[in-house]
């Protein structure tokens, strides 16, 4: 018996619950990945029709309609174009809000002018009595030549009718719904002669969008039906309103709105949380309450992980046979990885929040709040998510900017993003505040550390906007200016929907910055524990003979911890780390801090790890001393310490402004497709975290 | 009375007139903002923008100022 696959392409308008949909249709059975060479989110999922049928459901992004005005639309566009993708729809499901249903069916009018079978969905139909809503099903079935399946994912119905439709797909009408070509007969009829064997939407979509289009000589059709661009914005007007004629004259029968018992918790809602007071204060307590989670609820996990992975190493140590793989795993693996679970909480708690907000609707309500005010600065009220974000992570705040339409606004937040003070920089600075901040209160109520820890905070956000305003002012980009913002109605967040976002993010950020971590503390320790030439070979013989020939009468006991030192100082980090050393010495750092400040290039959290890699390889005995003892005991060769509060403060700033992160590069790199711009980062924002740290070093020391 | 979206108040309700297409994004239009719809003016931000519509009956949205004025409308009620 073969199995059937039938590939259904979920498609709608943002905010219809397409993703609720997919998350009943698929349960966890989802992949997320990429599309090639974007970093547009694909997420694939699977569901069992039948015994013998299987669907292959791909959850398009939102689009409002076919005509695409940013990458995440133009890959609903060339997916529907080409028919030769593996994941070209067998079925195409269009998903709509029942109280928007005007609206989404544009998108709906132009899938079935493509001619693929299609199933129209409407969505929160729980919600028709409530509005006082009614439909002719018949009438619309009719109408718009589909099948119509009523869904509510929250009260859960609706899906069994939707998988019963989608098995049946081959019943469904492939006629488009309406003649849009009527817009202008003889530019259309010519266009149909040239080209007798394709369809003439797809012929209209190729020559109206900027989208790749396999089969087809798009500069052929370019040229000879080549129109100015204002005439062909103009038949795309004249094409819109023609398709909201149609809708409008199908609604007029097909749905009935008694508004006389519609209850509006919308309009009471909005006048409280778009208030000129309450407004801002609601969202000040929020973000407040986000911090509060990232810094103080996150500490009781955190901590737990890290103890955890302290023993874990400790027993791995004790327990396996000595030698280099043992040593591998208990210095260079186990603490690598704990190095990235210990983030756990404090993303998840993050995502967790980011989906809550955005999943009620209320995230449009801040962007329409802090439009005007983040102007100012060259940014536009969108903006704010991608900055709420980089105190998690800039990876995924980068590619949040997206839906920010102008593009020197999404530019310029793309720029000043990664100086928001993401989770990776906190164990940085809780480490160093716990070295050079005294844990005293201020007035017996604010701990200094804890304060200080508020300072750097505002220090990365105070950049941002102070470097966004400079790169307003500089940027020569000229581009047109428009916003549109939906301001879509208040949901209660679907529990299943938050948890699966929380997952899969938490999920993909682990992994992927979890390989980088952990290739680097491999080799990290390869390096730390190897070296060239006779110095690091014969170690312990030298030290010995430095020992017992030494005139100070020398006690033996410290040969171990010498030879280890003298060991790591001619290893192939020693080396490195020696040769940057005179880059670095006016910032107040050793040879041992500057390996840590370059390996950190590749993220900065491995920062602490390297430190807790160097000196962990760096000492034989006492070996439960935590990594902050470890900090605390390092000397100079003149008896003084190491972290003292010149160079703790120095590496603080350095850390605050610096370009420590290589995904961040790669991130901008994608998202604006040159390397001009995070080259510009690179540059920017490092040689400005070197002076502000030489000055810092320079002034206290 | 003629006038543009930009210089309506909070909870007026205007017939559009006319829509100046170079200046517009098409993606405005999709939202049912083109002549002969009506708007609503639900909130206008703090500091005069952007400004928050009801277009065509249930499409919600937020456009800025500079958009605003060039929606030529025709006030029905105050």
């Amino acid at each position: 018996m073969s199995i059937q696959n039938i590939n259904v392409a979920l498609i709608g308008n943002p905010n219809t619950g397409k993703t609720s949909v997919f998350n009943q249709l698929t349960g966890l059975k989802q992949q997320v990945g990429n599309y090639p060479g974007i970093t547009v989110e694909k997420k694939l999922g699977f569901c069992k029709l039948t015994n013998t049928i299987k669907a292959n459901i791909l959850d398009l992004p939102g689009t409002y309609s076919l005509n695409a005005s940013s990458i995440d639309e133009n890959v609903v566009i060339e997916l529907l174009l080409n028919k030769n993708d593996k994941l070209f729809p067998d079925v195409a499901v269009v998903i709509t809000d029942v109280e928007n249903l005007k609206r989404n069916l544009l998108l709906f009018t132009q899938i079935k002018d493509l001619e693929i079978p299609t199933i129209l969905v409407i969505n929160m139909a729980d919600r028709m009595k409530p509005k006082g809503i009614s439909l002719d099903i018949p009438h619309l079935e009719e109408q718009l030549k589909t099948k119509v399946v009523l869904v509510s994912t929250r009260k859960g119905f609706g899906i069994d009718d939707l998988k019963n439709q989608i098995i049946d797909y081959k019943s469904l009408s492939t006629e488009p719904c309406m003649n849009a070509s009527s817009i202008d007969e003889e530019y259309f009829d010519k266009l149909r002669k040239a080209f007798p064997n394709q369809l003439l939407y797809k012929l209209w979509l190729v020559i109206t969008q900027d989208v790749n289009f396999l089969n087809l000589e798009r500069n052929e059709i370019r040229n000879t039906f080549t129109k100015s661009h204002s005439d062909l914005k103009r038949l795309q007007q004249k094409e819109t309103i023609k398709r909201y004629q149609f809708i409008n004259d199908t609604l007029k029968i097909g749905q009935t709105i008694d508004k006389t018992n519609a209850t509006d918790l919308r309009s009471k809602l909005d006048k409280v949380l778009t208030h000129k007071i309450f407004g801002y204060a609601i969202f000040f307590g929020i973000l407040l309450l986000i911090f509060q989670s990232i810094f103080d609820w996150s500490s009781y996990p955190m901590d737990f992980i890290d103890a955890t992975f302290a023993d874990l190493a400790n027993y791995t140590k004790n327990y396996l046979p000595t030698g280099e793989f043992t040593n591998l795993i208990s210095e260079g693996i186990i603490p690598g990885i704990g190095g990235i679970v210990i983030f756990i909480p404090q993303i998840a708690f993050l995502f967790l929040f980011i989906s809550v907000l955005e999943e009620s609707g209320y995230m449009s309500r801040v962007v329409f709040l802090m439009d005007k005010i983040m102007r100012r600065y060259g940014l536009s009220g969108k903006s704010v998510v991608p900055l709420i974000s980089g105190t998690a992570c800039a990876i995924p705040a980068i590619m949040s900017a997206r839906n920010i339409e102008n593009w020197k606004e999404r530019l310029i937040t793309i720029l000043v993003t990664p100086f928001i003070t993401c989770s990776a920089r906190l164990p940085v600075y809780a480490i160093l505040i716990a070295l050079i901040i005294p844990n005293n209160r201020l007035f017996g109520l604010f701990s200094l550390q804890g304060a200080t820890l508020m300072i750097l905070y505002l220090l990365g956000f105070g950049m941002a906007i102070f470097s966004a305003y400079i790169l307003n002012k500089v940027l020569k980009v000229k581009t047109k200016s428009y916003f549109v913002v939906e301001m879509p109605n208040y949901k209660l967040p679907l529990f299943k929907n938050v948890a699966i976002n929380v997952i899969e993010k938490t999920k993909s950020f682990v992994f992927g910055a979890g390989k980088i971590i952990l290739a680097i503390s491999i080799i990290l320790w390869f390096l730390g524990s190897h070296g060239p030439g006779k110095d690091f070979k014969n170690a312990q013989q030298i030290v010995e003979k430095e020992v017992y020939t030494s005139p100070l009468k020398i006690n033996p006991s410290v040969i171990p911890d010498r030879v280890s030192e003298y060991k790591l100082e001619h290893s192939y980090i020693g080396i490195i780390g020696k040769s940057i050393e005179p880059v670095i010495r006016p910032l107040g750092y050793d040879w041992k801090i500057g390996i840590a400040v370059v390996t950190s290039f590749a993220a900065r959290e491995v920062f602490v790890g390297t430190l807790a890699t160097i000196y962990s390889v760096g000492s034989k005995s006492d070996d439960d001393l935590t990594i902050k003892n470890r900090m605390e005991s390092e000397v100079h060769d003149d008896g003084t310490k190491v972290f003292n509060f010149a160079t703790g403060v120095s590496l603080l700033l350095f850390y605050a402004f610096a370009m420590q992160c290589a995904s961040t590069l790669a991130i901008t790199k994608k998202e604006t497709n040159s390397w001009k711009w995070p080259m510009v980062q690179l540059i920017f924002m490092s040689g400005f975290a070197y002076i502000a740290a030489l000055i810092a070093y320079q002034i206290l020391k | 009375m003629k006038t543009t979206v930009d210089l309506l108040q909070i909870g007026d309700i205007a017939t559009i007139t006319n829509v100046d297409l170079d200046k517009i994004p098409l993606k405005l239009l999709e939202m049912g903002c083109f002549p002969n719809n009506t708007l609503e003016i639900i909130q206008i931000a703090p500091l005069g923008d952007p400004i928050y519509l009801n277009v065509n009956n249930g499409s919600h949205l937020a456009i800025r100022k500079e958009t605003a004025r060039e929606i030529e409308v025709e006030i029905q009620q105050k």
